[in-house]
């Protein structure tokens, strides 16, 4: 310790020296305060004390995040072994995967902390704490073959556009992990959803003819929209046949009859309840297993750094989504359980870490609940309906987070609406 | 207003500030933000662009003159809609023009060209800058603004085509090789919102090199 320390102060003395080398005291006093608590206090009137600072909160979220990174890791090992038919020893396993997902986790710090460095350099203020959990959240939701490249321009722009044009850490309107993957999603669809990017290596096992016959690559969702498609398909040549004439009916019923079974095939892979809480199956990163994410949940809750009023109302807004589409009914993916709906693909991890967000989320106490039962509902309704959005849960996080200022206006106008009204009636 | 006894030089500093201004200061998409809609829409590739701009120009141009010329003849009342059949008219021939010779690009520019008539800068520049004064300042300040609203859709159209499809005015720019190691054309630069963000960025630059132009 006294080791560190004293290789610190050197170096702070070291760019003390000239006027040139000043501007660079970000960069020491970044790694600095990340290890040492900051020795200086606070000059003038404080009005929060607090024995937690920003780091010390986002060392805690990813503590929060490490059970859903090392069971990433597993799994990624795991369906890579389990796609060429090989039931892989634990540690292979977790091996494959750890090599798999460090070199992503590195890509996106370096290149996020470098666009926060810059951008202290050039402002002269200290490196902003907030991209040390943003760097952990992007590559756990990922998928896993996603270019290196990719994961750099896309954490650059949302650190860049999402971040430091409104004023740096803690005045973003979007969550900054998400803007990566929206962009990306966006901009390089063909890398960050369909079949083929969710296991890793799985294109050129493809190509060397070792993937297992039984193994699509689809995620659950994925194979889920599927379904819909497949049994809606089938729904209206069954209605067709029925005016048409006899030999062309039999053909259709044929057809649908195949499209059904396919779709059956598809529904017989999609986890239950029990897979989907452990997590084995194919997906971003860090999103599959619920229980993993759980003990992380449980300790932002513990720690209060996640509003349990958020998250309760999140996960309410997508069960009334989900039981509506049960009550609806129609296809597969309508009728799917409620609980399972809930427990499959982002919408867990998303409900943990990503709309837990204090900086994006509604401030005020009511408005908290109204911001996570849209983010919530709109998570369902989006995957759901629109089979070209799996990953609903993204795009219904990003619109909350723009709706949140709106939420809090209304709350606060109507509060003090409210009380006027008691002003002059008395 | 009475006649300056000696003639004002065509090209005088105030003349020449009319085109200069609209290029950085004032300029129509960037500073005033006007005519947006179709810096969003017509942008994907650079001839769209460029043929967008100069559709624009002549609009500017010839809109500004003819209001500029009638300007003391137009009731005030119903100046709006004179002016609205003015520009109308330039459209439409701007339009059949574009039909005649570049037939290609007209198709692909469609309802954009038609909606000139809507443009902002265009009633915005008849509003505030025809309506009173002579007819040559006119015209120079609409090939100010012309070339102020071209030279933005044409950086915008560069960016979105380069890192959209890998191509500009059609040829391809990306080398085979790039795409062999993996790079990829940005989807997402094909889309409308890109242009937002392009936009964004260049009046970031522009307002960090000229701090005076930051509003509060």
């Amino acid at each position: 310790m006294k080791f560190l320390r004293k290789t610190f102060d050197n170096a702070h003395a070291a760019l003390n020296k000239s006027e040139k080398t000043k501007k660079y005291f970000p960069l020491v006093d970044a790694i600095d305060t990340l290890i040492f608590t900051p020795n200086h206090t606070t000059q003038g009137g404080s009005h929060v004390r607090d024995a937690i600072d920003l780091k010390r909160t986002m060392m805690l979220v990813i503590i929060a995040l490490i059970p859903a990174l090392l069971f990433g890791m597993y799994n990624i090992g795991l369906q890579h072994f389990y796609a060429q038919g090989i039931e892989p020893a634990f540690f292979d396993a977790f091996l494959h995967g750890a090599l798999r997902i460090l070199p992503i986790i590195v890509v996106s710090y370096g290149a996020g902390l470098g666009v926060e460095f810059i951008f202290a350099i050039k402002n002269g203020h200290t490196v902003h704490e907030g991209f040390l959990v943003s760097g952990m959240l992007i590559p756990l939701i990922m998928p896993i073959d996603t270019p290196l490249w990719m994961v750099a321009v896309g954490t650059v722009f949302a650190v860049v556009i999402g971040k430091e044009v409104f004023g740096g850490t803690g005045m973003n309107i979007m969550n900054i992990a998400l803007t990566a993957r929206a962009f990306l999603f966006f901009a390089y669809p063909t890398q960050l959803s369909g079949n083929k990017v969710w296991i890793s290596g799985f294109k050129e096992m493809q190509d060397n003819g070792q993937v297992v016959d039984a193994v699509s690559g689809a995620t659950p969702l994925g194979d889920l929209a599927a379904v819909g498609i497949a049994q809606e398909k089938a729904a209206s040549l069954m209605e067709l046949a029925s005016s048409a004439v006899a030999e062309k009916a039999a053909v259709m019923t044929e057809k649908a009859s195949a499209l059904y079974a396919e779709a059956d095939l598809l529904l017989a892979k999609v986890p239950t309840l029990e897979q989907s809480l452990l997590g084995f199956y194919t997906g971003s990163v860090g999103e599959s297993s619920t229980i993993a994410i759980l003990i992380g949940l449980a300790l932002l809750l513990q720690t209060g750094i996640a509003s349990w009023k958020v998250v309760v109302s999140f996960f309410a807004g997508g069960l009334v989504m989900a039981l509506t589409f049960n009550a609806v009914g129609g296809n597969g993916y309508l009728e799917l359980p409620a609980l399972n709906q809930l427990f499959l693909g982002g919408f867990m991890f998303g409900m943990a870490f990503m709309i837990t967000d204090p900086v994006t989320a509604a401030q005020t106490s009511t408005g908290k609940y109204i911001y996570g039962f849209l983010g919530g509902f709109l998570a369902i309704l989006i995957r759901v309906v629109n089979p070209a959005y799996p990953e609903g849960v993204m795009l219904a996080i990003l619109i909350a987070n723009v709706f949140a200022p709106l939420i809090d206006h209304m709350v606060v106008s109507a509060n003090i609406k409210r009380r006027l009204k008691r002003v002059k009636t008395a | 207003m009475s006649e300056v006894a000696k003639r004002e030089p065509l090209f005088s500093k105030k003349n020449k500030k009319l085109i200069t201004d609209p290029l950085n200061d004032t300029n129509p998409v960037t500073i005033q933000v006007l005519g947006i809609c179709s810096a969003l829409a017509v942008t994907v590739q650079m001839s769209n662009a460029i043929v967008m701009s100069i559709s624009v120009m002549a609009v500017l141009i010839l809109g500004n003159v003819i209001v500029s010329l009638l300007r003391n003849l137009i009731p005030g009342k119903i100046r709006i809609i004179v002016q609205l059949v003015i520009v109308a008219a330039l459209v439409i021939i701007v339009d059949q023009v574009l039909k005649a010779y570049v037939y290609d690009v007209s198709k692909q520019l469609s309802v954009f060209v038609g909606l000139i008539i809507t443009n902002c800068i265009i009633m915005g520049r008849l509003e505030a800058f025809a309506l009173g004064n002579k007819p040559w300042a006119s015209a120079l300040d609409g090939l100010g603004n012309g070339i102020g609203y071209g030279v933005v859709l044409v950086i915008v159209a560069f960016f979105k085509e380069l890192l959209g499809s890998g191509k500009l005015m059609g040829f391809d720019i990306i080398p085979e090789s790039f795409y062999e190691f993996g790079y990829m054309n940005n989807g997402l630069m094909l889309l409308p919102p890109s242009s937002l963000v392009i936009v964004a960025i260049y009046i970031w630059i522009q307002k960090s090199r000229n701090p005076k132009l930051i509003e509060n």
